[in-house]
């Protein structure tokens, strides 16, 4: 005979104020097994536990049912209170009848109902709980970091600091990111390029770290500890081990006409290219939408300048497989498309440009060495227009309804470094709100005002109309001295708005990670677990979790290090032991459950059965490796014959609490 | 034959004869037969905009209604009456209250709730026609001509219930050109308005805006600006100070139709 302990939680008034909680407890005292039932303020406090901890001892309990939050708050808690008092911990169920009851109604009387029907239903599952022993599995001691920004690079310099093994996988030929583009950083206005570069070379001399190049994630198997990744090397058509980076064959490459992207398209590279001058690796790559030799079979030019052999027109693409214990996502942003704000008249005239784009015009190694020039006719602007939000902060499915954070700062760099360099030109900045929280970020902002006489209005653009004389005019509203204001501009700068990269979403599918509905990876809570992803065993790192600026992008890439590094420590991690079963003599090996585990942890394995004839067969039947499982119970469901189970999940415990429930 | 039901609007018949004429002349030579509903009233005119008075909407579901009954959709050419129409229908189908009380005022037997399909000409043009096939059909190419294409306002805002087109970078108009042989301008002030009805009491400010127009028209080199809105084209051509000649759609494409006929009409 079972003996049941049930503990209602009255969580301050977060249950109390909507389920008459003693009348839960009241209730429960009646149904079968229960031979305790108790109600208390905060059972995950200390004297909480304790009062179930003495409970079971007192009474020889044999299974417990917790009525309180969602057992992704305190399942834990519970669980090792149970322990503590030498009952197995996974006797121990948890009725929700907080966010599922307490929080989503208003009227008492059914919310208690509820409430009661909850924990029969928990209690009615309880009588069937069996004990549990979780396993251990062992941790692989090597990390791998998908994305080589600032993000990725600082997380994987500060594993290998630890002592760890990681590769930096970045789809890209270089890794660097977007602060590789970038100009100066603010607040400070040091140039990215001398803070950014020393941490690239240091990422391609450190021993422990790997950097995979122009490659991609292709897919990922196992759990925490022991993950299995399939890493696509793409093809660059340049063997990496020989290749020196001496940049002839970019200099002999005739098809000269392509659009350069390190520079936003703003001037032309060869087929042949390297990216950047300080690009690690210092390897080139072919682009074989634009190379003659790959596309028509006519050239070879590269290949012929090339004293070290290393042009292979031949490459394919490459599959290697390698395994990780921890998984960390830097997979970055990249700015909106700004084809729907048409207003600004972007595709109209090419004096009209993003703020990244004006990073590069600005750039020393940009389009123009640093002097900034009209894209249109290179000339010096003397008039020059910044909207702020473009496609932040938007109410409407054109934009982003989020604040991308960075364009308020970077926009008074801009505006700043301007006016340092011309004093001759005006600037203007309009802006909806000026957003500079950060350490001496606010600052800055006024020295943009107050010293360097930037022009800050209040208000939005609303129309730039390209005129024959190369002038652009613009229109907009003062909020301010409420008043329409006419601008003849020489360019027009618009701040984007930031958006994951287009590579998240699909990389979440395969790390079955949570992202929100902007495509940002959902970080396991907002406020105590910023960086890790409600998977065990992945971690987040940069923009990927939201927009974010330089120094918090690397804050939160050392704590996504040292999450990982803790994770690597451990020479081995407990399992969950909730994990399918198949019970072989109903298995018919129909291969169903295989086809829908996500995790590839059913196999097949030929068993031998006695038959009732006393003679023996060869049948083929499900097994389930319990150290990959993670007990989603898909195959459960998915199983003709009843022969697959979950343990802590059993079909007889579901029917139970359905039963329950429906009594 | 493809036969669909017509809505020419009061201005057709008085002020805009020539965007009502060559819509139908053309019409006809696409092989479109245009049928107007035996009964059919002012838009609804400026009154629209009362999002909670049911007077307001009355006139527009009552060729709605007709259309409805018709069971064909719904061809309009007049921006404005297009806006009021297109505005009055998407408003009406997200409310039932108000279906039912247009029901009561109008003493309709069965509440109309949204289901006539509207087309602006342009949209026709496009969607059932086709650029394309329209192109295989001129016999009068404008030969390059650098045709400047005016929005104004009412033709894609609001957006979601106009649903024709990118409201900041329309592209129906400039497909409409290049079908007819002429070459698109893109000019900022195409979706902007020229005024409106504000001429009624402030000329100066009408011409103004038109000016605001005209000007950047001229500016970025076109040699005619074409609309579909009677009221704009009253403005463009009577309170701007330019000579850019502005025309209605329907009468170029008439021309490049070769169904074009000189009348005595304005």
């Amino acid at each position: 005979m079972q003996r049941i302990g049930v503990f209602v939680c009255h969580c301050g008034t977060n249950i109390a104020a909507t389920v008459d909680v003693k009348a839960v407890a009241e209730a429960l005292s009646h149904e079968p097994g229960v031979i305790v039932s108790q109600d208390y303020q905060y059972m995950c406090s200390e004297s909480g536990q304790n009062l179930i901890k003495d409970a079971i001892m007192e009474h020889s309990l044999t299974g417990v049912v917790v009525c309180s939050c969602s057992p992704r708050m305190h399942e834990n808690t519970f669980r090792k209170a149970a322990a503590a008092a030498g009952l197995n911990p996974y006797l121990v169920e948890i009725a929700n009848i907080r966010e599922q009851c307490s929080w989503i109604h208003k009227d008492i009387a059914t919310a208690t109902e509820k409430a009661i029907i909850l924990g029969r239903a928990a209690v009615a599952k309880v009588h069937l709980n069996a004990p549990l022993t979780a396993g251990e599995s062992p941790v692989v001691k090597r990390a791998l970091v998908i994305g080589g920004g600032i993000a990725g690079i600082q997380t994987a310099l500060d594993i290998a600091e630890a002592g760890f093994d990681v590769d930096i996988v970045e789809k890209e030929p270089t890794i660097g990111g977007k602060m590789a583009q970038i100009d100066k950083t603010f607040p400070t206005l040091d140039c990215a390029a001398c803070i950014l570069t020393p941490k690239m070379v240091e990422c391609s001399q450190n021993e422990k770290i790997h950097i995979h190049s122009f490659s991609e994630i292709a897919d990922v198997k196992g759990f925490v500890g022991n993950f299995t990744v399939t890493i696509k090397k793409k093809a660059r058509f340049v063997d990496e081990t020989k290749c020196t980076g001496c940049g002839l064959c970019t200099e002999k490459c005739p098809m000269k006409k392509v659009p350069n992207e390190f520079n936003m398209g703003l001037d032309n590279r060869t087929a042949i290219y390297i990216p950047f001058a300080q690009a690690v690796p210092k390897v080139a790559t072919i682009d074989p939408n634009y190379c003659l030799m790959l596309k028509n079979g006519k050239c070879g030019v590269c290949s012929k300048v090339c004293s070290v052999g290393a042009i292979d027109y031949k490459q394919t693409d490459k599959l290697i497989e390698e395994k990780y214990g921890a998984i960390v996502v830097a997979t970055g942003f990249n700015p909106i498309k700004i084809d729907k704000y048409e207003e600004f008249a972007y595709s109209q005239s090419p004096d009209v440009v993003t703020s990244l784009e004006l990073e590069r015009l600005m750039n020393a190694a940009g389009p123009n060495g640093g002097t900034l020039l009209r894209p249109s006719d290179k000339t010096h602007p003397h008039t020059i227009v910044f909207v702020q939000c473009v496609g932040s902060r938007c109410d409407d499915e054109k934009g982003k309804p989020y604040c991308s954070k960075i364009c308020c700062m970077y926009t008074a760099k801009h505006a700043m470094l301007i006016r340092e360099k011309y004093p001759d030109t005006d600037v203007y900045v309009f802006y909806i709100d000026v957003r500079t929280p950060g350490k001496n970020f606010d600052e800055f902002y006024r020295r943009a005002v107050e010293q360097y006489g930037v022009h800050y209005i209040k208000g939005m653009v609303g129309k730039v109309t390209p005129r024959s004389d190369g002038k652009l005019e613009v229109q907009a509203s003062d909020l301010l001295a409420n008043e329409q204001l006419h601008i003849d501009a020489d360019m027009v700068v618009l701040a984007a708005a930031i958006e994951p990269d287009k590579s998240a979403r699909p990389l979440a599918t395969m790390l079955t990670t949570q992202m929100d509905t902007n495509d940002f990876f959902t970080e396991a809570h907002p406020k105590l677990r910023p960086v890790e992803s409600a998977t065990a065993g992945i971690f987040l790192s940069g923009a990927c979790q939201g927009p974010k600026d330089i120094p918090e992008t690397v804050a939160q890439a050392s704590a996504a290090a040292a999450k990982a590094i803790g994770l690597l420590c451990k020479n081995s991690i407990t399992c969950n032991p909730c994990v399918a079963h198949s019970d072989e003599l109903m298995c018919n090996g129909c291969s169903s459950c295989e086809k829908v585990c996500p995790y590839g942890a059913i196999t097949y394995i030929d068993k031998e059965f006695r038959m009732p004839d006393r003679t023996t067969r060869i049948r083929r039947v499900a097994s389930v490796n319990p150290a990959v499982c993670q007990g989603c119970g898909a195959c459960t469901v998915a199983c003709p014959s009843g022969a697959m189970d979950l343990n802590g999940f059993s079909n007889s415990q579901i029917m139970a609490e359905v039963d329950a429930i429906c009594k | 034959m493809e036969t669909f039901t017509y809505y020419p609007g009061c201005t057709l018949r008085t002020k805009a004869k020539d965007l009502d004429k060559y819509a139908r002349s053309s019409a006809a030579a696409l092989g479109i037969c245009l049928e107007e509903p035996d009964e059919w009233q002012c838009c609804g005119g400026a009154y629209t905009t009362a999002a909670n008075e049911p007077a307001t909407k009355l006139s527009a579901v009552r060729t709605l209604n007709a259309a409805k009954k018709l069971g064909r959709p719904l061809i309009t050419v007049c921006s404005a009456c297009h806006n009021v129409i297109k505005q009055t229908n998407y408003d009406i189908s997200r409310n039932e209250a108000m279906q039912t009380k247009v029901k009561n005022y109008l003493g309709l037997e069965e509440a109309y709730t949204g289901e006539t399909t509207i087309y602006h000409y342009l949209e026709m043009l496009r969607d059932v026609v086709g650029f394309d096939k329209l192109a295989e059909k001129v016999v009068n190419p404008f030969n390059g001509k650098k045709i400047a294409a005016y929005y104004g306002c009412l033709l894609l805002r609001p957006s979601k219930a106009m649903a024709m087109d990118d409201p900041e970078n329309p592209t129906i108009m400039e497909d409409f050109i290049r079908a007819v042989g002429g070459t698109p301008v893109i000019w900022q002030q195409r979706n902007e308005c020229c005024g409106g009805y504000i001429t009624m009491e402030d000329k100066a400010q009408a011409a103004k805006r038109s000016n605001i127009v005209m000007k950047n028209a001229e500016d970025i080199g076109a040699e005619m600006v074409i609309t579909a809105c009677p009221l704009c084209l009253y403005n463009l051509k009577k309170n701007s100070d330019s000579n850019l000649p502005v025309h209605y759609f329907t009468e170029i494409l008439a021309e490049a139709l070769g169904v074009k006929e000189d009348s005595g009409n304005e």
